[in-house]
């Protein structure tokens, strides 16, 4: 099985968001950065089908800055074979533009399956998966919670409101992984070690603009402060009131 | 541009009736546009969509195609990306929904552009659209210029509070054809009878470790049952990491942002990743025994004490009200 997983870099879920002076984007000094945590998944889940298959190839792609390396060496800690650094200082605010970049390296790449992470927790874009199957003209399944494959033919399980999707699906194929579809290893130490001789291709590559500009990033409304009810039990009644009368919710 | 600036609203339906989410896309493209045109992929009528014209619809288009009783990823995406390509439309609006996150990036990459996903605020700037969506979770708010020629947009659940005006909209039926799709939903499994999901419900009920053991969790059911039927059951990461709860329960930067009207936080710390995804929401309530703990600063309304009496009472004076 030739696999490909297309990862991020992005700041850990316990970062305090400090805007940079810019007013437009992060400030990065002090955030920790970390391989996005829907892309371990997908890592995961290559690795697993690979492992399953008994021959193949994991390959890690991802757009990024020079940094980006680090995430790249993480995921072949976990046990990917190689990694492609799409190299950019800037990643556009444009998904499009990410799909497009991707696209360009994948395509021609006679892969089995390209997987991504259903999004990233720092831009919450959510599309550059599904953008990256329609420029290749791959089929595409979105947020995939659990996943069987038996040849070319792929049954994959994706969480709606209120239910589940049972989708059926021919390979190759695009994937988005959802939490749930599996549980991802952490590297252990043979795999760091190993990493370190993994081929690692650094691609500088030029991104145009897109048609997404950034006017500016804030953070959000302050909420206005709250009180405490009361102690206990007791300060139920007194809830219920504040609810009803101040609130107006219920 | 055009003189007259008009949206596309992507409606959705479930077995053959208008989901209400649908309402809210109208209303948001009415806030950019000033002429709607609403449009649901579907096998035959959908019951419900004549009723769009009230939320802001001029019209009303049924694309209607043997293949469209489900969810037909590929089919939806071309009969619709077609339809945005042949009218002026300068935007194309989802609801950021299961279905418009799947659905949304594929009509945008057959229009050539790129999505601004999960919006809370838009706005019309001239011949472009100036969108709000929330980033790390919430913990920023990322203003972002469309300026292609169609924008695509997808609008976050529970923000864009329907608007009704004395007015209906015509409707019309076009049976397009697409080819069969290779992607094909072949079922869908139904959650426990009237499970809300925590995206779209208007009450979230959310336990955390709080709670000590899964089975505590019925506490948290019971009352989210008090609201008869309005309210969704929430979990922190923690719990669901645990294997206590799904992740489809799961509110934070690695579950759900939820914006509901109510969102009572019980047995929940309030890391800051949790905090990010559910700080939206129009009222919080803290049940928590320890008064330092981080939930109470962005709580309206906090209780200190044992959540194991304070819930049940809760769930008492909520079933009285609802009685």
């Amino acid at each position: 099985m030739k696999i490909a997983v297309c990862i991020k870099r992005v700041p850990d879920s316990e970062t305090r968001v400090k805007i940079g002076s810019d007013g437009k984007r992060l400030d990065e000094a002090g955030v920790k950065f970390v391989l996005n945590p829907y892309d371990e998944f997908a890592v995961e889940e290559a690795l697993q089908r690979k492992e399953k298959a008994g021959s193949g190839e994991v390959a890690v792609m991802c757009l990024g800055p020079a940094a980006a390396a680090e995430t790249i060496r993480t995921a072949l800690a976990m046990g990917a074979d190689r990694g492609v650094l799409l190299q950019t200082d800037a990643i556009p605010a444009d998904g499009f533009v990410t799909a497009q970049a991707l696209a360009a390296e994948l395509q021609g790449g006679a892969w089995d399956l390209i997987l991504f992470g259903k999004m990233a927790i720092d831009d919450y874009n959510q599309q550059v998966g599904p953008m990256v199957a329609e420029l290749l003209g791959l089929p595409c399944v979105t947020a995939v919670a659990h996943l069987e494959i038996d040849g070319t033919k792929g049954i994959a399980e994706r969480e709606i409101e209120g239910g589940v999707e049972v989708v059926e699906f021919p390979l190759p194929a695009v994937l988005t992984a959802d939490k749930g579809l599996n549980e991802p290893r952490y590297p252990a130490l043979k795999g760091i070690m190993a990493a370190k001789k993994k081929a690692l291709e650094v691609k500088p590559v030029q991104l145009g603009p897109g048609g997404i500009e950034v006017l500016a990033l804030t953070p959000p409304p302050e909420r206005k402060e709250g009180k405490i009810v009361g102690e206990g039990a007791g300060a139920v009644a007194e809830l219920v009131r504040l609810l009803r009368e101040e609130a107006k919710v219920l | 541009m055009s003189a007259t600036r008009l949206i596309l609203a992507v409606c959705e339906h479930r077995d053959g009736t208008l989901r209400k989410i649908s309402h809210e896309v109208v209303t948001g493209a009415r806030r950019i546009g000033e002429a709607v045109e609403a449009v649901v992929c579907a096998a035959g009528p959908v019951q419900g969509a004549d009723q769009l014209g009230r939320f802001g619809a001029d019209t009303v288009v049924t694309l209607t195609n043997a293949s469209f009783a489900r969810y037909a990823p590929e089919g939806y995406a071309q009969a619709i990306a077609e339809r945005a390509k042949a009218g002026g439309y300068s935007a194309v609006i989802f609801a950021a929904s299961a279905t418009g996150k799947d659905l949304a990036p594929r009509v945008a990459a057959k229009l050539g552009v790129g999505l601004a996903a999960d919006c809370t605020d838009l706005a019309a700037d001239g011949g472009a659209i100036v969108a709000t969506r929330p980033v790390y979770a919430g913990k920023a708010l990322l203003k972002v210029k469309v300026a292609t020629t169609r924008a695509v947009l997808s609008l976050r659940p529970n923000v864009f509070t329907p608007v009704e005006r004395p007015k209906a909209g015509t409707t019309e039926t076009v049976a397009v054809s697409v080819p069969a799709g290779r992607v094909v939903v072949r079922e869908v499994k139904a959650a426990e009878a009237g499970a809300l999901d925590v995206a779209e419900a208007q009450i979230v009920i959310s336990g955390g470790r709080g709670l000590k053991e899964p089975a505590n969790f019925k506490v948290i059911e019971e009352l989210a049952r008090a609201f008869g039927g309005q309210a969704a059951v929430g979990a922190s990461r923690a719990v669901v990491d645990a294997g206590w709860r799904a992740h489809a329960d799961q509110v934070g930067q690695t579950g759900k942002t939820v914006s509901p009207t109510l969102y009572i936080a019980v047995g929940i710390s309030g890391a800051i990743q949790h905090l990010a995804g559910m700080r939206t929401s129009k009222v919080i309530v803290a049940i928590n025994k320890d008064k330092d703990a981080p939930i109470f600063k962005v709580a309206d309304y906090g209780v200190v004490g044992d959540l194991f009496e304070v819930v049940p009472k809760l769930t008492e004076e909520i079933k009285k009200l609802h009685g």
